[in-house]
Order: C-alpha cells, then structure tokens, then sequence
C-alpha cells in the first residue's frame, strides 16, 4: 500500500466516521429533542 | 385524510434507524469496495465525495421535506405527495412510479435476502467448507438455481426455498405490526446489531496480516492498497490492438517481479495510471454518482413516505444528514475495509481480479474467503447474518410505500393492505423465483426498475421540489423544528446544480448502459437489456417488463379512481 492510498484511507475514514459521530452527538444534545419527539402509541392493526 | 394518517414514528432515533436501515443494504458491503477497487481510490473517492454533495445530500433532504409536508395533509404515499405539491391534477401519476419501484425491487430484492440468510445457516451448520473457486460457483448455482428455469425448485437446506419463505413472512409479519411497532422497533434492535457484527468482523480481517507465509504478497495491507492506492500500476501486454492489461500490481514484491518479466519479454510494459487520468475517464464519474445514488436510496420513494409519518414540528434536517452519514459510515467505514482485504489477503489481486462485481464478491469470493480463515464457519454466519440484516431493513422499506398507498387510495386498514400487497408480492417474487435461469428475470427487473427508473423518479423529485414547490419555500419548510437550517449554499445547488447533474449522469447512464458506446473502450454495442426486448427478443425479459407494466397500470387505475385525490388540500397549492 503506497502513503498515498493510506492518505485516501485514513482521509475518506475519518471523514465519514467523524460525520457521523459528530450527527449522533448533535441528535443527543439537541436541547428540544424532547419536545419533538412525538411518541405516542399507535392503533395496532388489531384494533381497527 | 388517509387511514394511515394516525400512524406516526414513536421516536426520532426511530426514524434515524428506519431510513438508515433502508439505505444500508447490501451495496455497501460488496459494490462499493469493487467500484473503489477497479478506479483507483483517490479519484474515486472524490468523485464519490462530490457526488454526495451535489445529488446525494440535496435529494435526501427534498424527499425528507416533501414527505412531511404532504404526511400534515394526510397524504403517506408517492401519489399523494405529488397530489399536494403538483398544481395540476396530473400530478398524483407522476407519484406512480414511486410506488412501482420499491415495489417490484422487492420483488427481487426478497430473493437475494434469502440467499444472505441461507448462506449464514449454511455456514452456521458447517455446510460451507469451499476448496477451490469452482466449488463455491457450483454451491451457489445450484443454490440459486441459475442453470436453468425451476433451478432452484426442490426442498433441503442447501435449497433458497425455505430461507425465501421465512424472509417473505417475516417482512409482512414485520410491516403487518406498523410503522413504530414493526419497522421502527424492529431497526431499533438491528441497526446496532448491524453494527456490532461489522465492527467485530471488521477487527478479524485487519489482524488476518499474511495468512499464508509462503505467499508473503497475499496479506491484508496488500488487500487494503488494492482498494485504496490512488494510482494503479499495471502489467501490460502490446497486441495488435494496443496494450492489453494482464495484471494489476500492488506491493514492492509484485512490482520487483513486474519489472523482471518486463526486463525479459519486449511486448510487456508496466503502466501506472494516476488520479488524474482516473478523473477524466467519463466512466469513473458515473460510478461514482451511481454508487451514491444507489446506496442512499435517493429517487426510491421510500424516504418520501416515511418522512410523511413525522409530525410538523419534527426535524428532517439533522435526521436526515444523520442517517446520510450513518449509511457512508456503514459503506466506506466497514465495507471499505472488511470484504476486498479480506479477500486479498487469502486469494491475491489475481484471485480477485474480475470478481468483484456484487454477487460475484458476495456469493463466489467470500465463502471461499471464510472456508479458509480459522473460525470461517463463525466469521462467515456472522458475515452473511449481517448482510441479511442490512437486506431486511431494505426490504421493509420498500413494502411500507405501497402499504400506504394501498389505504390511502381504497380508504382500507393495514390488515387488509397487506393481504393485497401480500398477494401481489407473492406472485411477482415467485415469477423472478422461477425463473432463475441466468437470474433473468432479476437482472432485467434490477435493470429497467432498479437503475432506470430510480433515475427518472430522482429527477422527478429534485426537479418537483425545486422548480414546482420553490427552494426557497422548501428550505424554509426544512428548516421548521430543525437545530440549524441547510446551509444556504444548498438553495442554488438544489435549484441549478443537482437537477442537471443528475440529468447528465443519466444521459450518460443512458449511452453508456442502454446505447453501449463506452466512451473509448470497445465499439458501441447495444446492452443486453436491449436486445433482450427488441433485437433478439427474450420471453423472460418481456414478461418482466410486462408485470412492471401491469403493476403500473393498476397503480394508475387506483390513483385516477381514489376519492383522496380528488380535489387539493386547502393551502397547499403551490
């Protein structure tokens, strides 16, 4: 593997990883998550 | 309002999971490293990276906004979102084709998950201990019946019959109990099962080093600069033609060895391509944005019913970038290093070289791959287990647009939608089951619905959103209930930038796969998918295309009769 394939490698890992993370950690943090989060039970398909 | 109008996702990493799980399938794990591998990382990867900027990220977004816009006017499915959003009461016909697709691929797509399936049992049970390459094809021909028409008929365990039963009952059994009690729940729990395996699996292919001492060149580095080396070395051979490639070279072994034969023979060259070459070869570009394409499931339909099931004030902005980054995590993160290393590292460049298309990667590589790693029974069932996992979180995607449409347009429950989407499933999954000679029917379904119409359907979409709704009306949309908005750059390239490079890469989709000129490396040829329907016309294909039709027409049928769409939701015209 030449330096230039590990750059295209640790390059398009970290990017997509770090991504990611990054989308996950704002998702948590959102301080009004709670209020859009809807959940609510739905009618089950034996109730109709 | 529609019936399914009361079914709302119970959570927001519910939803994540969902439309992760739908866009996670099996091309992240087996097409994308043999497109990466044949271009040559660097320049691949950044034609993929663009292309997610400016098709994938700017669709997914406008499929995520339209969806719940149309889901607060009671609208679930593709006809109905474009019954919203379209002025012009022709536009519920355009949404047609949003049902056609996830449908029929479904039909297909069932098929393969069962092979996933059956491939995990079988290694579970032992029964897959592969000693050359021609066992592993004649494993999987006969698995899946490729030899002729009713191959694959016949009851055992080494049979896709029973696995494809299973599969097909659990994917309605799954959707039968809803959006937040069947698909969210069930991607819940996968989704980071999905995960665990691909990490665990992902960790035992980058300590496999050199698993064969007296063949030092086949080891996991090499496996990796095979996929990842922007620049390709080959070994070529001059002919009356011009130079002929013989072989790829990755490693200072192979190049010393290159270098002696090219010392030795006058008619041998070594020739290096570069990342520059790479970029400007047409064909690169196109696999570059079809691989992001595909692998978001952007111009599916899916995403559109989804998002419909989101309240107003939920957020589609950072939901929908999440589950984006989920699914290039899933792709470039593990698929990039588990299958072409592995591969590499126990059968060589030349062992894998012209294999790497999907099903070649997937059901005649691999297995022999596992059959000769310590634990291959463990690592191949923990292998295939995933990439069935990662299939049926795709399939039920793709039943949910037409259960939706189904109780939309006939105002009935779930229970009976899914008997009817049940029947009509059945009988498309067990035409392309049938008839399995050189997998036929699935090639030409995947070919025309699967790739054509998905671009048709992409372009509809972005088109649709940007000229018909507005950008700026759809960004302000996004951004309601969202923590930041899209950032402004995405206004003109949603309105100038995506439609016509997506309309380009189609029209070289179109040369390319439908004319066969390939810009420089052969002489134009029409594809087989062509002259399958006009130039040497075959039985299987005409019947394949004529259940697309078929599905089609009763689809428009319901959507000219529905009571739904009979006049527009108030404040909605554009």
């Amino acid at each position: 593997m030449t330096i230039g394939g590990w750059i295209v490698m640790l390059a398009s890992v970290s990017s997509v990883t770090g991504l990611f993370i990054w989308c996950l950690w704002r998702v948590v943090q959102d301080p009004g998550e709670k209020e859009r989060l809807h959940g609510f039970e739905m009618r089950t398909p034996d109730e109709k | 309002m529609s019936v399914a109008g009361q079914e709302r996702w119970s959570s927001r990493y519910g939803v994540i999971f969902a439309v992760a799980g739908s866009a996670v399938g099996l091309g992240n794990f087996l097409r994308f490293p043999g497109q990466v591998a044949q271009y040559g990382g660097g320049a691949f990867m950044v034609a993929y990276f663009l292309s997610l900027i400016l098709i994938g990220l700017p669709i997914c977004w406008a499929e995520w906004t339209m969806g719940r816009y149309a889901g607060q006017r009671g609208y679930n499915s593709a006809p109905g979102v474009f019954h919203v959003l379209v002025k012009s009461r022709w536009g519920r016909y355009l949404g047609v084709i949003g049902v056609i697709i996830p449908v029929v691929i479904y039909m297909y797509y069932v098929v393969i998950e069962a092979w996933c399936l059956g491939y995990a049992v079988n290694f579970f049970a032992g029964n897959i201990h592969f000693g050359s390459a021609e066992e592993s094809s004649d494993f999987f021909s006969r698995f899946i019946g490729v030899a002729a028409d009713g191959g694959a008929l016949g009851l055992g365990w080494d049979r896709v019959n029973p696995y494809l039963l299973l599969v097909f009952f659990l994917n309605f059994f799954l959707i039968y109990r809803g959006v937040a009690k069947g698909i969210e729940l069930f991607c819940t729990y996968a989704m980071p099962v999905l995960l665990l395996l691909g990490l665990v699996i992902l960790v035992r292919v980058l300590t496999l080093g050199t698993p064969d001492a007296s063949v030092p060149e086949n080891n996991v580095i090499n496996g990796l600069g095979f996929m990842w080396n922007p620049e390709k070395v080959f070994l070529e051979r001059q002919t009356a033609e011009g130079w002929d490639k013989v072989t790829e070279i990755i490693g200072q072994g192979a190049r010393d060895e290159a270098a002696t034969q090219v010392a030795s023979d006058p008619s041998l060259r070594v020739r290096e391509v570069g990342i520059f070459e790479q970029l400007g070869k047409p064909q690169l570009w196109l696999a570059a944005a079809g691989q992001i394409f595909f692998s978001l499931s952007v111009g599916f339909g899916v995403v559109l019913t989804y998002a419909s099931y989101l309240s107003s004030r939920d957020d589609v902005v950072l939901s929908g970038l999440t589950a984006t980054s989920a699914n290039e995590f899933f792709e470039v993160g593990l698929g990039g290093l588990i299958t072409l290393p592995a591969a590499v590292a126990f059968l060589g460049v030349s062992g894998v070289a012209g294999m790497v298309s999907t099903f070649g990667l997937g059901f005649n590589v691999l297995p022999l791959v596992f059959a000769k790693m310590p634990l291959g029974a463990v690592f191949g069932a923990a292998f295939f287990f995933l990439l069935f996992l990662a299939a049926i979180t795709s399939s039920l995607s793709m039943l949910q647009p037409g259960i939706a449409f189904l109780e939309e347009s006939l105002r009935i429950g779930r229970k009976q939608s899914v008997a009817i989407l049940g029947l009509i499933t059945a009988g498309g999954c067990g035409f392309v089951f049938y008839f399995s000679a050189d997998l036929k029917a699935l090639d030409t379904l995947d070919f025309w619905v699967g790739t054509f119409l998905i671009f048709v359907f992409a372009t509809v979409q972005i088109i649709v959103f940007s000229w018909v709704f507005g950008t700026h009306r759809g960004l302000i949309e996004a951004a309601r209930g969202a923590p930041f908005p899209v950032p402004a750059i995405f206004a003109p390239i949603m309105t100038f930038v995506t439609p016509v490079f997506l309309l380009g890469v189609f029209g070289l989709w179109i040369v390319q796969n439908v004319f066969g000129i390939n810009f420089g490396a052969g002489a134009p040829e029409f594809s087989s998918y062509v002259k399958d329907l006009f130039i040497t016309p075959n039985p299987v294909a005409w019947m394949s295309i004529a259940l697309v039709v078929a599905f089609g027409v009763f689809v428009a049928i319901l959507a000219a009769c529905a009571g739904v769409y009979a006049k527009k939701p108030e404040g909605t015209t554009p």
